[in-house]
């Protein structure tokens, strides 16, 4: 309930807009091809669910291109950074390694996974995706593990705790806000790598497909519209993370918010 | 007092701490000797930069002497830490935010392989000794600074060590909860009989708390003067309030002063000021 106050002057400004560019489009007599009218978009959207650009199959494919995308570079992420972490010496190399490939275009990196992993396969968008996600993860939790108060590892050595105690009961902890910062960023990154890499090419019932089309075809209510699940589907995964930082780290400031101690 | 005869807690002999390079070493500690006897309370004060930090360090084997010997219990330092024989409290009460009070306490019966039993009677205890049972299941944020060190104060005791070494413990709290926690620090000392190494710049804190205190001066670092205090105990509001009290605070201050040979007064400040400071001794 209180969330819901809280997102009220968002919500208003949003209708707002809707409003003002339904009113805009219709007056100024804007033609539909150049920016369709938002009532436009949602009949097309309504037209398309299930028939014509099948938008509602194309999301279900997209969504796993992303979740499975997301799944591989998270792990990934975490494997390096445990790596790096547990050998401090593989810094030097590993860290200019994963800058020098976070560096590397996405738009140049898709139509190679499209090579690789088959252009219908759904690896291909989910390697796109997880190249996207690794680097956010990866560098969070590093620091995550990296980035803990001397006095508590003096504390640690105090009780002679092993570096295998350290890291599960000092360094895991402290670096799940972070890993939870990672996760945010990469859930919108995997939902924007998967359809990048289905832009260069795949099945037709993904939404980077429908983008395509429909704008060539010039029916940009279709587009607009399949933008506008793009974004609520990201939009889904981010509040899903969210609701996993409320869960696992109800105890950190930026979840606890300015209750008084 | 300081129970000599039997074996110290603490036996410094000759200790030194030098860091940097061969080049251009800093002696931090230079010849220090010190035996700390059973059950006694003593004090190391001295001027921010005087070393008495890492002399704490080195009898926790947190760091290592560049010479002589630390013994603790008889044996070599780290030895001393592997049994546990000392719990420690920082400036800053370093709890774990993700975890309640009570398993706070718990940390060190975690890693010691302390049945969950006991684990939860032992807490209990502990934090029936700092006053703080009804907080067990809350977390860190939730406590107000003195209230978190007194956690601290809990989890350095759960397991029962015979050496307790405090790291400036109060330096960040203001003047009366420092006053409230120097009266709870001292009935806890009593009713444990534990030996207590406590590093402080403030010196009615000292005085007050003591059975000896350790005088340091600085670069490098020694104990230049070992000063009994003789006041009656327990020791409450009427000990803060005795002659005797401000005749030992000003002998302290005394010393404190001959200790810095005339050179940088402003360092050696009232107990006001050394309050304020939050110096890295």
């Amino acid at each position: 309930m209180q969330s819901l106050r809280r997102n009220i002057p968002a919500l208003l400004i949003l209708v707002a807009i809707l409003v003002g560019l339904e009113f805009f489009v219709r007056s100024a007599n804007v033609k539909a091809f150049i920016f369709p009218a938002p009532t436009a978009v949602w009949t097309a959207l309504l037209a398309n669910w299930t028939e014509g650009y099948h938008i509602f199959p194309a999301a279900r494919v997209t969504l796993t291109e992303a979740a499975g995308g997301l799944l591989i570079g998270t792990a990934m992420g975490l494997i390096v950074a445990f790596g790096v972490s547990r050998f401090p010496r593989s810094r030097d190399t590993i860290l200019p390694l994963a800058v020098a490939i976070n560096a590397i275009p996405i738009v140049a990196f898709a139509p190679i996974a499209n090579n690789w992993f088959g252009i219908l396969s759904p690896f291909s968008k989910m390697a796109v995706a997880a190249s996207l996600v690794f680097f956010p993860i990866m560098i969070n939790v590093l620091r995550g593990l990296t980035d803990v108060d001397p006095s508590a590892l003096e504390l640690m050595r105090s009780y002679g705790a092993s570096p295998g105690a350290v890291t599960r009961r000092l360094r895991i902890p402290n670096a799940l806000p972070y890993f939870l910062t990672g996760l945010k960023v990469a859930t919108t990154l995997s939902l924007i790598g998967a359809v990048v890499g289905e832009y260069f090419g795949g099945l037709t019932d993904t939404l980077g497909r429908v983008v395509v089309g429909a704008a060539s075809a010039l029916r940009f209510d279709i587009t607009w519209s399949a933008i506008l699940v793009v974004a609520m589907v990201g939009m889904g995964m981010y509040l899903l993370a969210v609701a996993v930082e409320r869960v696992l780290i109800p105890w950190h400031p930026s979840v606890r918010g300015d209750q008084p101690a | 007092m300081s129970g000599r005869g039997a074996t110290p807690v603490v036996r410094l002999s000759g200790v030194g701490k030098t860091f940097g390079t061969a080049a251009t070493p800093v002696v931090a500690l230079a010849d220090i000797n010190l035996e700390i006897g059973q059950g006694e309370f003593v004090s190391l004060i001295g001027p921010s930069g005087c070393g008495k930090s890492t002399l704490l360090r080195l009898i926790g084997d947190l760091t290592e002497a560049t010479g002589g010997t630390v013994e603790i219990n008889g044996k070599p330092a780290r030895q001393a830490r592997l049994d546990r024989d000392y719990g420690i409290v920082f400036q800053s009460p370093v709890l774990f935010e993700w975890r309640t009070v009570e398993d706070n306490v718990r940390l060190p019966l975690e890693l010691f392989g302390h049945d969950r039993a006991s684990q939860a009677r032992r807490a209990q205890e502990m934090l029936e000794l700092v006053g703080l049972t009804e907080f067990a299941k809350r977390h860190p944020y939730e406590l107000s600074g003195g209230m978190q060190q007194r956690v601290a104060i809990a989890r350095a005791l759960a397991f029962s060590p015979s050496l307790l070494l405090m790291d400036e413990p109060f330096g960040a709290l203001d003047e009366m909860t420092r006053e409230r926690m120097n009266s709870e620090v001292l009935s806890i000392w009593q009713r444990t009989g534990i030996t207590v190494v406590f590093v402080t710049h403030s010196i009615p804190e000292a005085v007050f708390l003591s059975s000896r205190v350790a005088v340091m001066s600085a670069r490098p670092g020694r104990v230049t003067r070992l000063v009994d205090v003789d006041l009656p105990r327990p020791r409450g509001l009427e000990t803060r309030e005795s002659p005797r009290y401000f005749n030992l605070i000003t002998e302290v201050r005394e010393a404190l002063r001959g200790s810095e040979g005339g050179s940088s007064e402003a360092t050696l400040a009232s107990p006001e000021r050394t309050a304020a400071e939050g110096g890295i001794g």
